[in-house]
């Protein structure tokens, strides 16, 4: 149904924006071949506040020159076809892509206003305010306590048995597996179930107490009924964290997200509240994409 | 229709053809393992029937009469009444007394028939028990090499027998009464290398072994360690550690002869170390292992999965804690798998130490790092060699000593790796 030309779109995207809030401002990068971003890339107060990032891997580009803010305490969800670059994108806010030896990162990329990429930055100290969890779950080779109990204690979050007893206790708890497996503390993570296994991990990424928790398609290796429950802590962990997640399922971004960003060939095409971005894309890529012409 | 049917023909018949060729080829299979398996049997068939005599000893138990007249000694602590008395002559009247026909004009013959230190056995007991003068004692002494081949091989083509026909009737009689027995080589196990076969043993080879071996150990695990870790988890990727990459293969394959030339020009020469000792040993056979070590520890930290690299960094781990607290631990059992048998590998090496000198006789057993050894390999080498056929079964006991260490380091090696592996 929206066949118009990109300026159109964009001509429709300002109005919104001006109609949401003031201080939201547009976009106006160089054109990339696809028009600007579309939507509201930016916001008040923003827990990132990313501009012009491009990311390179030797001579390739992956990453086509995006800006974007992310709020503070909300889900965000990274949507588009395989190779569209959001795993990347998601990977260059912790600095996952630091190990790559070819991969370079430029643009401007500040969380809480402080450059992440700034040259005197310690990535350890970013990556404790930035957690991640990964596509496939991937407990450590140890108990299940020692997997939770990681992050703290290479932090030095406690100083007392007790204190990381509470840290693991308060953790599984958070990710609903403390009920399951109270009782066998002490058995090999790597002995739960898959869907067991990824709350295992994001209670090891919670135990840190991040800010940002960073997740790259945490469902994409399980079953539905485990993905349902991952989703409901999703839902419940955005209380009091900023999550950012890389789906392939258009559901699960409509069901966790507030936000939802579509990604297409290294370019940020659409950005808006997951409901505008599902019920009415203004973008044709995006509508061609959540209506499975393609991806 | 028809279409279909000649294709499911066509199936079928190409179906026989997959299986004829996976039928000859699983036999193929079995027909390499068997004459693999074969080989190993006559090889160890071969050692084991031409060699397992080498771990009997011939001894002769006599009653010696420790007659102060027959000796000339009236005081064993006197040493030099001890240094002038006779020692072989009441060796001579046991053997008499125990051979009715035996005449007292045969006493030189019979004395032969004793192992050459036998004289000197009896002096050190004789100095260490001074109240045995003038009493007879049972004592057990070992036989001369040539009475032990008698003994041992007396139908056997191979060797040939050195005594007359007058000693091998004698040696009969006193096998007959229980004089002359066999009995399992203790000396061979608890002495050095001799000239006369039957006090020839593997002890100081076998401590010249360990010692050299334990060099090697202690130098080539955390320096390959430390250099594959290195390598794979810090180093750049640039052409200057793609250099070092292919200079490290190149090294495991270098013949190991010019590591021994490398160790005689750099540690004896240059840095004026002393020759054949167990510390140069060490030091050539770490150079040689240390590929071979860097190599697989290389391809075991390769082979940690990234996910758990990528787990610990997500938290916040700094490069040096994922490394220490999960690729080492993963890629340990690999490593160590690596470095035993690279260790074997340098147990069994002979023509580097040749090179620095660890070919030469030495009779004692080595003290410490910086005395004269030789090793097992080396010894076998030496024994191998010798014209008497005596040192021929030592050479073949030695080598199912040596075999014996190999097995058992690669079973350790195994054993480690199932213990160690930690699955997920």
């Amino acid at each position: 149904m929206n066949t118009m030309n990109p300026n159109i779109v964009n001509e429709t995207a300002t109005t919104e924006t001006r109609a949401v809030s003031a201080a939201d401002t547009d976009i106006s990068h160089a054109d990339n071949g696809y028009g600007e971003t579309v939507g509201k890339p930016f916001t008040d107060n923003p827990k990132f506040a990313l501009r012009d990032v491009e990311v390179y891997y030797g001579d390739t580009q992956a990453i086509k020159g995006i800006s974007l803010d992310i709020r503070k305490n909300q889900v965000i969800s990274f949507i588009g076809p395989s190779g569209c670059g959001k795993s990347t994108f998601l990977r260059c806010l912790n600095r996952m892509n630091d190990s790559i030896d070819s991969c370079r990162v430029k643009g401007r990329l500040e969380l809480d206003g402080q450059d992440i990429y700034d040259r005197k930055r310690d990535v350890v100290e970013l990556r404790a305010r930035v957690g991640m969890v990964f596509q496939k779950p991937n407990p450590f080779p140890k108990s299940i306590y020692d997997n939770v109990a990681y992050g703290p204690r290479i932090h030095g979050l406690a100083n007392r048995k007790s204190e990381l007893d509470d840290i693991v206790e308060n953790s599984l708890k958070k990710a609903g597996l403390w009920a399951e497996v109270k009782d066998r503390l002490d058995s090999p993570g790597t002995g739960l179930s898959g869907g067991q296994q990824q709350r295992l991990c994001i209670a090891r990424a919670i135990a840190v107490s991040p800010e940002v928790v960073l997740m790259d398609e945490p469902c994409s290796a399980l079953d539905p009924i485990a993905t349902a429950r991952i989703e409901e802590l999703i839902s419940e962990l955005s209380e009091s964290y900023t999550i950012i997640i890389v789906t392939h399922s258009m559901q699960q971004a409509a069901r966790v997200s507030h936000r939802t960003a579509y990604f297409h060939l290294g370019h940020l095409i659409e950005v808006n509240e997951t409901n505008k971005v599902f019920t009415s894309p203004q973008h044709e890529l995006t509508e061609s994409y959540i209506t499975g012409r393609f991806g | 229709m028809t279409d279909q049917l000649s294709q499911a023909e066509l199936v079928r018949q190409s179906l026989k053809r997959r299986y004829r060729k996976e039928w000859r080829f699983r036999t193929y299979g079995i027909l390499a393992i068997g004459v693999a398996i074969l080989a190993l049997v006559i090889l160890f068939t071969d050692i084991i029937s031409k060699g397992y005599t080498g771990f009997l000893k011939t001894t002769v138990t006599l009653e010696v009469p420790l007659d102060p007249e027959l000796m000339y000694l009236d005081d064993p602590t006197d040493p030099e009444q001890i240094r002038m008395a006779d020692f072989v002559a009441p060796l001579q009247q046991a053997l008499l007394n125990e051979l009715p026909t035996a005449e007292k004009g045969d006493r030189r013959e019979l004395g032969r028939l004793m192992n050459s230190y036998a004289a000197n056995q009896l002096r050190d007991q004789l100095q260490a028990n001074p109240d045995w003068l003038g009493t007879t004692r049972t004592m057990t002494f070992l036989a001369n090499t040539d009475v032990e081949v008698y003994v041992k091989h007396k139908d056997d083509e191979a060797y040939s027998i050195k005594l007359s026909d007058q000693q091998q009737r004698w040696v009969d009689e006193l096998v007959d009464r229980g004089v002359v027995e066999s009995s399992f080589n203790d000396v061979f196990f608890s002495s050095g290398d001799s000239r006369d076969p039957s006090n020839a043993g593997i002890a100081g080879a076998i401590v010249g072994s360990l010692l050299t071996m334990l060099v090697t150990l202690c130098l080539s695990f955390p320096i390959g360690v430390a250099a594959a870790i290195y390598l794979e988890e810090f180093a750049p990727q640039n052409r200057w550690t793609d250099f070092i990459e292919v200079n490290i293969n190149n090294l495991a394959a270098v013949p190991s002869i010019i590591f021994g030339l490398l160790g005689l020009a750099v540690f004896i020469n240059l840095f004026g170390m002393p020759r054949s000792v167990p510390m140069v040993g060490g030091l050539v056979l770490t150079l040689m292992t240390l590929p071979t070590i860097i190599i697989s520890s290389r391809a075991s930290i390769k082979s940690v999965p990234p996910s758990i690299r990528e787990a610990a960094e997500g938290i916040g781990a700094s490069k040096m804690q994922v490394v220490l607290h999960h690729v080492l631990p993963l890629a340990l059992p690999g490593m160590l798998t690596g470095s035993i048998i690279g260790m074997a590998q340098a147990l069994g090496e002979t023509a580097p130490l040749l090179l620095i000198g660890m070919v030469a006789f030495i009779v004692d057993v080595p003290g410490g790092f910086f005395e004269s050894a030789t090793v097992m390999p080396v010894q076998i080498f030496l024994w191998a060699g010798s014209p008497e056929l005596a040192f021929i079964e030592r050479a073949s006991a030695a080598i199912m000593v040596l075999l014996a260490f190999l097995i058992s380091m690669n079973a350790l090696a195994i054993w480690l790796r199932k213990r160690l592996e930690r699955r997920w």
